[in-house]
């Protein structure tokens, strides 16, 4: 293991538990109850982790990173796949501001390849349609998208006004699917259901198995096909993961969702594995399709260069096959020597620093394998949607409480197909794999990666982010746009892990290099210290020089 | 107008009412804006406005989920406006509805009434409620309700008449609003200037890290509003009925000027002979010299400029008034386009009625619209914001941004368009456009254009 988990530099003399209370003490009483339950501090010698309270209702009035679950289904999941045409039923406004938002690539075989993913289709209701009933125009809509691209499928996602005004977009989408006689299907994925954007991946992980997976049945031949969960393309990410994977002669039937298409989801189920990226937002279409077609799931991270190590070598363990394992052997050795290279260098300078990560659902997690291997520590991190399981790890899947903020959100009851179950392993072949060490349908999550004595804080807010800046002063800060200007206004630089800062990819081994470099860059730059103009300066130089 | 063909909007020209709002009180000191409704729209729309004036930008929201579409969101709004005052002591909070609150009925003036009266220790920060559903107008309806809400909220008093003069500019840039500052204060002007994001969204380096940023329209001269000798507000596409400068003039009886976008030698001087009738005596002599380096400029590039045409988009009174502008120098604005409805009208009161026969008017429209009809005319350039990028680059024509949202370049909120200034510096630019072009496509490599 690299870094130097365990110990932790930098900040030694400040007390976990008093930052604690120091980040909520100006809420009042009943709030701060609240968040307190959201803030852990993890002391690893004393076993499993503590429980986190995550998932639930943000309070009123606490400004926090979160979106909605509208912005999880469409923008999230369906928003990286280019062949599908996307069309927000509601106002204009969240169809607009989700609108090739993220830094989502995709690559097209040729320039006349369908690619929708510049084009944001909205049925932009007016007061009209809010009266009345807005399924007219969607229909018309559909019918317009249709005209215009002549797409393989189309979708439709629910705004907010949809599900108050009683619209019924699947109904509609039935109808059109009929008159069409292409794919349409809907999401009820309205903004105010459940409780942030993971809402909204569970409702789209539904549809897809409901409307997609295992609409088209084509052979593969290949002899190590896998599919790629939970992997968005952010910053080029999938093309590198791509690329390694064919350097090793694995087959990438489909990833969800990044540089896909609507053929690799309907074609899916002809893998033989699947491997999980972020857990949070697609672990229930792994679930479903072992259920239904026999392929058992495991947990991957490509974020990371020892990561990407790790589990290109689980794959090849799963497949348990001398040839494939020796050329993955090959492919490590050959791609690490460059990794190690840059790594030696920007570790040296790098060593010791310290960096959190406020984002996303698995990112946080991930990132911090990044940090790890240039000898950073990440002394506090937390997720923006993230549950339980994601801090705890799946073990305390039966102890959830589930809200009625998320008991709305279907279940659906998966049986084996009839025709295409076919179970990849049998029992005793899983049994066997586990006993060596090959972990599946499990995810640790974040806290068990996590130094001792290292905050974790769930849904922060925009409030608690400027007092632990204010705290730690970390030499980085991983969120989003939204955090990135405060951040870098108490001159502290801030990496966007949703959309790279349009640097990228991270992924992979190539990643892990960019990675390297651009934290190199931002942690020792100057910029940071050369803010404070000359007058400011000075008397603290003195200062400093008495006492180093 | 044409009967559209289309019923859905394929790339939108226009963003949400709550946008325009939430701006509106991103400009008003101390104030923090509150989206009453779905706590993702408040995040949308920060996202959206950080890409742009890259500033932090913080809007609370009241978080409704399923149950409040039921039982209603007057809980959750008092419980977030309680936390707000906790964490970040604003001096005021602008609260904006949204789609969903809406929907559900929800009455927001009713709601402050009853939270003021409640708990009387809440009752000393001003609130001030606006209706933002996006399924009435656009992010540019939000914002002048939001002035207008302001206006009828904080302006009470009605006292002696001061030399003050208060200017309503619409939504313009940062280094706009400080240009305008800049003209007023150069008149030797006392002004209110609603909203005033010009520091709030465009700030210095912090050495300590504020949780409200400093700057903005004070709440005590937006008080002092009613008692102005002057109104001017800024944008032709207001329909009196609804403009908060309207509603001031007519409440305190105060001489209002509505007037164009200052862009342009035409519209600048319209602008600065208002202010020269309002402070009573002539523009400042280096006003004067603005415009004469200006005209000396229209002389100079006119070459490079006559007959060229362009495809302008965007908000309606920035389309307006760069059409205004483009036609100064002899460029010819085939197409106007706005995802407003009510363009020919704005264009009508600035543009000559020859050039409105030269000039083809999309409103409502998207951007699939607009690059449909750019095919057909074959512009020369395009005039807006990075939302056109797009179509720009599908038809190989360069992009002159401008206008708002602008986040594919750095600098959208210190990008300058009003007064002579203004169009000094979007004449230069609009010139070296076509320099380069001519440059770039001439097979010998001229250095000496
Ligand atoms: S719901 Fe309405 S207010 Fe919210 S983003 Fe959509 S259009 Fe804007
Ligand atoms: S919360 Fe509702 S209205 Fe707001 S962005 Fe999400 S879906 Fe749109």
């Amino acid at each position: 293991m690299l870094g130097n988990n365990g110990k932790i530099d930098g900040f030694s003399g400040i007390n976990p538990i008093e930052s604690k209370e120091e980040l909520i003490k100006i809420y009042p009483a009943k709030v701060a109850r609240k968040r307190a339950k959201h803030i852990t501090v993890y002391d690893r010698e004393e076993g499993d982790p503590p429980e986190i309270e995550a998932n639930v209702r943000t309070v009123p009035g606490i400004i926090t990173q979160r979106g909605c679950s509208y912005a999880g289904c469409k923008g999230v999941v369906l928003g990286p796949t280019r062949d599908i045409v996307n069309i927000t039923h509601g106002p204009i406004g969240c169809g607009f501001y989700s609108w090739l938002t993220r830094r989502n690539q995709t690559r097209p075989p040729s320039d006349e390849s369908e690619n929708f993913i510049t084009y944001a289709f909205s049925t932009d209701m007016q007061e009209k349609e809010i009266i009345f009933g807005g399924e007219k125009k969607l229909k018309q809509a559909i019918q317009e998208a249709y005209d215009i691209f002549h797409p393989k499928a189309i979708s439709i996602f629910a705004t907010c006004p949809v599900g108050l005004i009683g619209d019924d977009i699947h109904a509609v989408a039935r109808e059109m699917k009929e008159k069409l006689g292409i794919n349409v299907f809907a999401f009820s994925c309205e903004g105010y259901k459940g409780v942030s954007q993971s809402a909204g991946h569970h409702i789209a992980n539904n549809q897809l198995f409901k409307h997609v997976i295992g609409l088209k049945n084509e052979k593969n031949d290949a002899k190590y096909k896998i599919n790629l969960l939970g992997e968005y393309n952010i910053g080029g990410d999938a093309f590198e993961i791509e690329r390694v994977l064919e350097k090793c002669g694995i087959e990438l039937v489909a990833t969800f969702s990044g540089n896909s298409t609507y053929e690799g989801f309907a074609n899916s189920h002809v893998a033989d594995l699947n491997t999980v990226m972020c857990h949070r937002s697609i672990n229930y279409v792994a679930e479903m399709m072992e259920k239904k077609y026999g392929i058992p799931w495991t947990k991957v991270n490509f974020i990371g260069a020892e990561s990407s190590a790790k589990s290109l070598r689980k794959i090849a363990a799963y497949f348990d096959n001398a040839e494939l394992k020796a050329k993955v052997e090959k492919v490590i050795e050959e791609e690490m020597k460059e990794v190690e290279k840059v790594r030696a260098e920007v570790k040296a300078k790098c060593e010791g620093k310290t960096a959190m990560l406020f984002v996303g659902g698995s990112r946080a997690h991930h990132y911090q394998d990044l940090f790890t291997e240039i000898g950073m520590t990440t002394v506090a991190a937390g997720y923006e949607f993230g549950h339980r399981d994601d801090y705890e790890g799946r073990r305390v899947l039966p102890t959830i409480k589930v809200d009625a903020d998320s008991r709305n959100i279907e279940e659906l009851e998966v049986s084996a197909d009839e025709k295409l179950y076919s179970p990849r392993k049998t029992e005793a072949e899983i049994e066997k794999m586990k006993s060596k060490g090959i972990d599946f349908k499990e995810y640790e999550g974040l806290m068990s990666d996590m130094a001792k004595n290292s905050l974790v804080i769930d849904d922060i807010s925009h409030y608690e982010t400027e007092k632990l800046l204010e705290i730690y002063k970390p030499d980085i800060f991983c969120a989003g746009i939204k955090e990135k200007y405060a951040i870098q206004k108490m001159g502290i630089p801030c990496k966007q892990l949703h959309s790279y800062d349009y640097g990228g990819p991270y992924a992979g081994f190539k990643g892990a290099i960019n990675f390297y470099k651009d934290i190199d860059q931002m942690v020792n730059t100057k910029i940071w210290k050369e803010i404070k103009a000359p007058w400011e300066t000075e008397p603290q130089l003195s200062a400093r020089y008495g006492s180093e | 107008m044409e009967k559209k063909t289309f019923v859905s909007t394929r790339n939108a020209c226009k963003l949400c009412a709550p946008f325009g709002s939430t701006l509106v009180f991103k400009g008003i000191e101390g104030a923090l804006p509150f989206i009453h409704g779905s706590q993702g729209c408040a995040t949308y729309i920060r996202r959206y406005m950080i890409s742009h004036f890259r500033e932090p930008v913080d809007i609370a929201s009241s978080s409704l989920g399923e149950s409040a579409t039921i039982f209603g969101g007057r809980k959750n709004l008092s419980a977030g406006l309680k936390n707000v005052m906790k964490q970040y002591n604003p001096k005021m909070i602008g609260i904006a509805t949204n789609c969903l609150s809406e929907t559900i009925g929800e009455n927001i003036e009713q709601y402050i009434k009853e939270f003021q009266s409640n708990d009387k220790a809440y009752s000393k920060i001003p609130l001030v409620g606006v209706s933002a559903p996006s399924y009435k107008g656009t992010h540019q309806t939000g914002f002048h309700e939001a002035v207008r809400s302001v206006v009828k909220t904080l302006v009470k008093r009605k006292g002696e008449r001061k030399k003050l003069l208060s200017i309503l500019p619409g939504f313009v840039s940062c280094e706009d609003l400080r240009h305008l500052k800049e003209i007023l204060e150069d008149f030797g002007l006392d002004y209110t200037l609603l909203p005033d994001y010009s520091e709030t969204l465009d700030g210095v380096f912090w050495n300590e890290y504020r949780k409200i940023p400093e700057g903005g329209t004070p709440i005590r001269r937006i008080k002092e509003m009613g008692m102005s000798k002057a109104v001017i507000e800024l944008g032709k596409s207001l329909l009196k009925s609804e403009s908060a400068g309207s509603w001031l003039s007519k409440e305190f009886d105060i001489p209002y000027y509505n007037l164009p976008l200052p862009i342009g030698i035409q519209e600048s001087d319209r602008f600065f002979k208002t202010l020269e009738k309002v402070k009573g005596f002539p523009m400042p002599e280096k006003y004067k010299k603005e415009r004469g380096r200006l005209l000396d400029a229209y002389i100079d590039g006119h070459k490079y400029l006559f007959g060229k045409k362009a495809v302008i988009y965007g908000d309606e009174d920035f389309v307006a008034s760069m059409a205004s502008f483009v036609s100064e120098i002899g460029v010819i604005p085939v197409l106007c386009a706005s995802g407003e409805d009510r363009l020919k009208e704005t264009l009508k009161t600035l543009i000559d009625p020859k050039i409105m026969d030269q000039i083809e008017v999309l409103p409502s429209s998207d951007f699939m619209e607009i690059a449909e009809k750019a095919e057909v005319l074959k512009p020369d350039v395009f005039i807006g914001s990075s939302k056109g990028y797009f179509m720009a680059r599908k038809m190989k024509v360069p992009l002159m941004r401008a206008g708002f949202p602008i986040h594919d370049r750095m600098g959208g909120q210190r990008m300058l368009h009003l007064g002579y200034k203004g169009t000094q510096m979007l004449f230069d630019r609009l010139v070296n456009i076509f320099i380069e072009v001519k440059q770039e496509t001439s097979p010998v490599g001229y250095s000496y254009i």
